[in-house]
């Protein structure tokens, strides 16, 4: 609870900060602040030292898990912020508003990991979504950013009627907006899988289309690229990072227990859809010829492997989206930090950027083989983790779907190497705006954070389990 | 201790010697340190025997059921000696040659160093799969950075399919990680799995295409020419001298014990495949007017045999390819630095505008004879008692096949004998009037690689002897 009610109130606080603080740097540094500020009160509740109480009358609950991903979501944010701070406050009027926005988001990602009601998912995906729709549209003078905005809006806005729909389907046919699987009369022991009535299917449906709306699976990523090219680079790290993660973990709590009232089909869907969006994702980033439209279109490759979570559905795969959520955030954070510095956006605006910033483009290179899932980086691990964990949950098609995403994770080497060989072996002079030292010191501390995952993923989550 | 300071000395000092700026420091620093690697592999391989020498054990991840286990047995020791070996001699010979950021150069060839230990030292599944794809990095960016005009496209092509291969062996390697009954990668965990019915067949062949892109085995051998030409020559004596015994290696211990029966199955087809590659990677190297490729296209040739002995099933031709891998590591690298040498101060590698060397380089000339002769296994070379085995393996499983395969030995002496021709004798012309003799790095390097091409070539029981409990062990499954 710490976490929810500190985010909304720091978001407020934010915003009457900009009236009161005129300087756009202490503004950051509120933002820092309340970001610290955040995690020590999530960590408080998390050791049970201290939690504002609230009867919630069960419809949100509270687990380790749930705690555990408010930590990294707020640590990734505050590392995000430290990171592109001060590009944020570039974007735009209004600096403090938009870190008034990313805490509403803050709040949001923090009831979707501990809702236990369909209509507290809804609130906290849409508390999660507007304020993504106008940080989209931040940079108001600026076409495009219109434009991702009012797709995005106007999508995102389709997909919400679609979730509330089925949302009122799935209670006409269950009489509840619980999120346990609803005992089915028909159920025999040992018999065949019991099928759910077809209203509550129909009505499952809908959420899991909305969902996949939510974390640009296909068929429904359509969005993705206009809205993550359009959208200022510092709002595009932040939607594609750590708001995506927050889908996820929402997706799979739902359908944790729920998958079992689809029987059969469940996993006929999961391997049609994931096939359908590494595919997607993959080859057309093969195509790009700018490094921020080919990391579009690589998170929704990146969706393709975290959607194993939803297959398998087991321990496994739940530890799993905690390593992909720290892997993937750490490294696009990472990669777009960088993407803002540079000049020219295209692959051939990096040539030759190991010269100029040795630093930088080493860092760069950690993040991208993390990204490609190079052992002794964290995105190994994580889609180690993936892999692993349908290959326990086993199935007909389990081995032959493991085989295909590793031959996707081959495709996505190439367009990762891509920036590196810009990087390292082609000439050129890559132009950058300033650096400063601290934001080196972040990328170094971020480097190591993958590469320590990277070798002790035990290390993370022994934390979890503590 | 042994195992874990064979990978940790080449670890330390290859990351270290990313801060070195000057040339000389660079080159005196990694001599130094595989020279230290040297002496640690000669003293384990001939005096260590207690099992807390040779082996090392501790936990990793333990959630996975992952432990970092490493230790050296007979095979081990071969090819950890071998790596051993390569690598000051690589040093050695290419001593004189100047790279732009010798620093970074020289990290990354101790870098791929410590991958390849890895590689032949690893007893877990999970860590075999780890430093199989940590050996690869470095040499990316190895070839990538400081090789020939068409590097980068060419260095993909050999990063994209070894890395396909990879992930279809990490595939393999989970599935029988969940067969395991206390889901452990240990390799003895593995070896005691009894795998029946038509799945394990699917994991063969993810394990064997992993292991045949990296051999190379027709069809699989496309990117292996080109790497070759491409990358510096020190890298390509690394990548043909030890780098391709990965998949040999991998085939003996992580395929052959796991899957006895789908091994029998399909040792014919793969046989075939292995003798096609030898006779047509043998046919197109006659053809050649350039001696990197023609290596390249030779070496081919000698891995298809070595695969095939693999497959023939009978303890004598797997005896022959433990020998042949420690043999051919050898005679490969020995080559490369005859190449290399022409190269550096000809800056030529054709053959059309080569002849006549030998009148100016009368020492280089009769060492690259042995070296050669060597290459074509004749006896008293350390490389006939390989193929002799290997032959002898083959003929037991089918005389047909084996006389098939024999014929690459006739193709490898015409392109051999001719390579040695074009290069050596005839009149000299344009680019070999002035030439001179090469350096005396370049030819003590060399004179202590014939040393052990003789020398092995009459006496190669040590090495026999290093075989047989690794023989023992994959033949008592088989």
């Amino acid at each position: 609870m710490n976490a929810i009610i500190l985010s909304a109130l720091l978001g407020v606080v934010m915003m009457f900060s900009g009236i009161v603080l005129k300087s756009k740097p202490a503004i950051v540094s509120t933002a820092l602040a309340s970001l610290v500020l955040l995690l020590i009160g999530n960590l408080l509740e998390t050791y049970g030292i201290f939690s504002i109480r609230v009867n919630t009358h069960d419809m949100l609950d509270f687990t380790k898990f749930g705690y555990f991903f408010n930590t990294l979501a707020i640590a990734a944010t505050l590392l995000y912020v430290i990171l592109s701070g001060k590009d944020v406050i570039k974007v735009g009027n209004y600096p403090a508003d938009c870190f008034a926005l990313i805490f509403f988001v803050l709040c949001g990602v923090s009831i979707l990991s501990s809702f236990n009601n369909l209509l507290m998912m809804f609130i906290g995906i849409e508390i999660m979504s507007i304020p993504l729709y106008i940080l989209t549209g931040a940079d108001k003078k600026n076409l495009k950013s219109n434009e991702a905005s009012l797709k995005y809006f106007l999508m995102g806005a389709f997909s919400t009627g679609l979730m509330l729909m089925g949302i009122a389907l799935i209670y006409g046919a269950s009489g509840s907006f619980g999120i346990e699987a609803v005992k089915l009369a028909n159920a025999v022991p040992g018999g065949a899988l019991p099928q759910a009535p077809i209203l509550d299917v129909i009505g499952l449906m809908f959420v899991f289309a909305s969902l996949l709306f939510k974390v640009s699976a296909a068929p429904f990523h359509f969005w993705t690229p206009d809205v993550y090219d359009g959208a200022p680079s510092v709002f595009t790290s932040f939607m594609s990072t750590i708001v995506k993660a927050a889908a996820f973990v929402a997706f799979i709590h739902l359908f944790e227990n729920k998958a079992t009232e689809m029987g059969n089909i469940w996993k006929m869907l999961m391997v049609l859809t994931i096939i359908a969006t590494l595919l997607v994702g993959n080859i057309t980033a093969v195509f790009q010829q700018s490094v921020k439209r080919m990391l579009a279109y690589s998170s929704i490759a990146q969706a393709g492997f975290m959607l194993f979570a939803l297959y398998s559905r087991n321990d496994m795969a739940k530890e799993g989206i905690l390593l992909y959520t720290v892997a993937y955030s750490v490294a696009t954070v990472g990669i777009f930090a960088i993407l803002i510095k540079m000049k020219d956006y295209t692959f051939d605006g990096y040539n030759g950027l190991a010269k100029t910033q040795p630093l930088l483009a080493a860092c760069n290179t950690v993040f991208l083989l993390s990204l490609a899932g190079i052992p002794l980086t964290a995105g190994f691990f994580a889609k180690y983790w993936m892999l692993a964990s349908v290959v326990k949950a086993g199935g007909a098609f389990a081995i032959w779907l493991v085989i295909i995403a590793v031959l996707f994770a081959a495709v996505s080497v190439y367009y990762y190497f891509r920036v590196i060989q810009s990087m390292y072996f082609k000439e050129g002079n890559a132009e950058t705006t300033e650096i400063s030292q601290g934001f080196k010191i972040g990328l170094l501390v971020m480097a190591a954070i993958i590469l320590y995952v990277g070798i002790n993923p035990d290390g993370l989550l022994q934390w979890f389990y503590l | 201790m042994v195992p874990l300071l064979l990978i940790l000395l080449p670890l330390i000092s290859g990351l270290l010697s990313f801060f070195m700026k000057g040339s000389n420091a660079a080159k005196a620093w990694a001599l130094l340190s595989s020279i230290l690697t040297l002496i640690v592999a000669v003293i384990g391989v001939c005096s260590c025997t207690k099992y807390g020498c040779l082996n090392y054990d501790t936990a990793w991840l333990p959630s996975l059921g992952s432990r970092f286990t490493i230790g050296l047995d007979g095979m081990g020791k071969m090819l950890a000696l071998l790596t051993a070996i390569s690598f000051p001699v690589v040093f050695g010979a290419t001593y004189r040659n100047n790279y732009k950021n010798p620093g970074s150069f020289y990290a990354l060839m101790l870098l791929t160093q410590a991958g390849l230990m890895g590689v032949f030292l690893s007893l877990d599944g999970l860590l075999f799969y780890f430093f199989w794809e940590l050996a690869l990095i470095p040499v990316y960016f190895l070839c990538s950075t400081w090789g020939g005009e068409k590097r980068i496209a060419v260095t993909f092509k050999f990063f994209i399919y070894t890395f396909i291969g990879s992930l279809l062996m990490l595939v393999g390697i989970l599935y029988l990680y969940f067969q395991t009954p206390e889901h452990s990668f240990a390799i003895k965990d593995f070896y005691a799995l009894h795998l029946v019915g038509k799945q394990q067949h699917l994991i063969f062949w993810l394990f064997f295409i992993a292991f045949a892109i990296k051999m190379p085995i027709f069809p699989f051998h496309t990117w292996q020419p080109d790497a070759y030409e491409q990358s510096p020559t020190s890298v390509t004596m690394v990548l043909s001298g030890v780098m391709v015994k990965m998949g040999i290696f991998a085939v003996i211990r992580w395929l052959v014990p796991i899957f006895p029966e789908a091994t029998k199955y399909y040792s014919h087809t793969i046989i075939i495949l292995s003798v096609i590659g030898m006779i047509y990677a043998s046919l197109i190297a006659i053809k050649q007017d350039d001696v990197k490729r023609l290596i390249a296209y030779s070496s081919i040739a000698h891995i298809g045999l070595m695969c095939a002995a693999i497959f023939a099933g009978n303890a004598i031709g797997l005896k022959g390819v433990m020998v042949q891998m420690f043999n051919h590591g050898i005679n490969v690298i020995g080559l490369w630095i005859v190449a290399d040498a022409i190269e550096q101060q000809l800056g030529t590698r054709k053959f059309s505008e080569l002849g006549g060397l030998a009148q100016k380089a009368p020492t280089l000339a009769i060492l690259l004879v042995v070296m050669a002769l060597a290459n074509i296994a004749l006896p008293l070379t350390n490389a006939f008692v390989g193929e002799f085995l290997m032959f002898n393996g083959l003929f037991q499983y089918n005389v047909y096949i084996a006389a098939v395969a024999g014929i690459s030995i006739i193709l490898g002496a015409v392109y051999t004998l001719n390579m040695v021709q074009k290069i050596f004798y005839g009149n000299t012309v344009e680019s070999t009037i002035n030439a001179t003799e090469v350096s005396g790095n370049v030819q003590w390097v060399l004179v202590a690689l014939v040393v052990i091409v003789i020398a092995l070539g009459v006496y190669p029981q040590p090495l026999i002897n290093l075989t047989n409990s690794t023989v023992a062990a994959v033949i008592g499954v088989h």
